[in-house]
């Protein structure tokens, strides 16, 4: 992992019952994370993965089920454990509505369920 | 920069309308009552000043599109209305022109087919709004008005990550001032507030309040199961939201805190000051008109119908469209975007999210630029002359005009 002390990158957090933040830009795995928003920032959170802009990342461990919370309130729940660091997207983390999101592809969002044929 | 506190105090000179509402602008207002009639009417209008056009495209008329149409036609920034249709349609010009002028406003029609054809048609289009406009600016009362006296609509569209974080919430403090300030405030997109069920019922003023709000969002639930659809994109996903949930959150930071005082519907007026929500989802019909917002525009129509003056965009990734009737404001959130489209935007509520400046602080910002729109300063979408519209088929169950619009 590479660390970079001198360049912090960004995230915000909306509110404080939060366990993700979104990233203001950018942040390769390994990054120091410096939280703005409605938090106090936390010294040791690294990145555990590449993590485009716009995206979140995880501020505290969520269990398998857990809700995952942001603006305080909660949109969705966990698929399985996540660890501080890590990126929180359709790959760990599923709508309570919407039983499509998680058959969606992780990096493009193209659906890629077998209900909606192309013959 | 003027104090919040004293903005409530900042007055400008509005237009009278004869059912007591008050007008930012005054509008002569062309509507085309099928497609055929659209390009005379976009040339009757074509380099007159403050002559707008909005227009159905259907040969078959369409209970809601009349609807919709008549309500911006009363609307208190149009001062006088020409209808122009072909000749052979179902939505018939006189009968929109006979309505308006019993709202106390000017009104005039005329059939293509009747006047002689496109030529003579434009011609006789210009003299009729030319003339009705300098009538309407001589005789239409003044009246000092002030953020009480104000509806503003709030949509957002060609949304990045900075609009829930940034635009959206900016806006929301907004809306607690202009309630706070006696004014009111709309925002709509109810198909963007899935999973949030329990927020949304716990914001209703009453009983009455909540009731609406529960029958509002179990019918855009039912219809977003129905059609699979979940107001959520693969560029959203691609974008960095998860869940509709993460983005109804998102959407729903524009109705700031505020007490939900009820639920209207296209075409219908709030009944008093306070934040209200207004839904755009059809209802059930054995026609099953499509998907409910299928463009930005459509919303802000649906916005504009129900009083707002003026109407917030929030747009993150940088729409440039405009609006008839009411002035369109865009809000970003995105600092490249306000940079890299600077003639189409408004408005940059990024400050928050770098620790520049807070909400308040950004509120404040946003409510002297409504105040200054409000009082003629032209928004950038008005410099640029950009007046999307659009007006489909649909159905609504809705009580007649009159009743909700005072008009």
């Amino acid at each position: 992992m590479r660390h970079s002390e001198e360049v912090l990158t960004l995230a915000f957090v909306i509110s404080r019952r939060d366990n993700v933040a979104t990233l203001l830009e950018e942040a390769k795995e390994g990054s120091a994370i410096r939280l703005l928003g409605d938090i106090e920032s936390l010294t040791n959170l690294i990145t555990r993965q590449d993590i485009s802009a716009a995206h979140k990342v995880a501020i505290a461990e969520i269990e398998p089920g857990e809700p995952v919370i942001k603006y305080g309130h909660r949109i969705g729940h966990a698929t399985r454990k996540i660890f501080i660091g890590e990126w929180v997207h359709l790959h760990n983390c599923a709508s309570d509505v919407d039983e499509r999101s998680n058959t969606l592809d992780i990096h493009t969002g193209a659906p890629d369920d077998s209900r909606t044929a192309y013959e | 920069m003027i104090p919040a506190l004293l903005m409530s105090e900042v007055s400008w000179s509005g237009f009278l309308r004869p059912d007591g509402r008050l007008g930012i602008r005054n509008l002569v207002l062309v509507i085309y009552t099928v497609e055929c009639a659209q390009f005379v009417a976009h040339e009757i209008a074509r380099s007159e000043d403050d002559v707008h056009v909005i227009g159905f495209p259907g040969c078959y008329d369409n209970a809601y599109a009349i609807r919709l149409m008549m309500a911006l036609a009363r609307h208190p920034n149009v001062g006088a209305v020409l209808a122009v249709g072909l000749g052979c349609e179902y939505t018939q010009p006189d009968r929109i022109a006979e309505s308006v002028r019993l709202s106390g406003r000017l009104a005039d029609s005329f059939f293509i087919q009747h006047a002689g054809g496109t030529r003579e048609s434009i011609q006789k289009g210009k003299q009729l709004v030319r003339a009705m406009k300098a009538q309407s600016d001589q005789q239409t009362p003044r009246k000092r008005m002030s953020l009480a006296d104000l509806v503003v609509g709030c949509e957002c569209g060609g949304s990045d990550g900075t609009s829930g974080l940034a635009g959206n919430p900016v806006v929301g403090r907004f809306f607690d001032r202009l309630v706070d300030a006696g004014g009111t405030a709309v925002f709509e997109e109810t198909v963007e507030q899935i999973g949030l069920r329990d927020i949304l019922l716990e914001r209703g003023v009453d009983a009455k309040a909540s009731a609406e709000l529960a029958a509002a969002y179990d019918k855009a639930e039912q219809y977003c199961q129905s059609v699979r659809q979940w107001s959520a994109s693969p560029g959203n996903f691609a974008g960095g939201l998860t869940t509709i949930e993460e983005k109804s959150l998102g959407a729903f930071a524009k109705s700031g805190t505020k007490p939900i005082q009820g639920v209207i519907k296209v075409g219908q007026c709030p009944a008093h000051a306070g934040l209200w929500l207004l839904d755009s989802v059809p209802d059930p019909h054995f026609m099953q008109f499509g998907y409910t917002n299928p463009n930005d525009s459509e919303g802000i129509m649906d916005l504009i119908s129900a009083g707002c003056q003026i109407v917030l965009f929030v747009t993150g990734r940088g729409s440039v469209i405009g609006s008839p009737v009411a002035p369109l404001i865009k809000i970003t959130g995105n600092a490249r975007t306000f940079q890299h489209m600077k003639d189409d935007m408004d408005f940059d509520a990024s400050g928050v999210l770098t620790g520049m400046q807070n909400l308040d602080g950004s509120a404040d910002s946003l409510m002297q630029l409504v105040c200054g729109v409000a009082g003629g300063q032209l928004s950038k979408p008005e410099v640029l002359g950009h007046r999307e519209y659009f007006v489909p088929y649909k159905h609504q169950d809705t009580p007649g005009l009159r009743a909700g619009c005072r008009a």
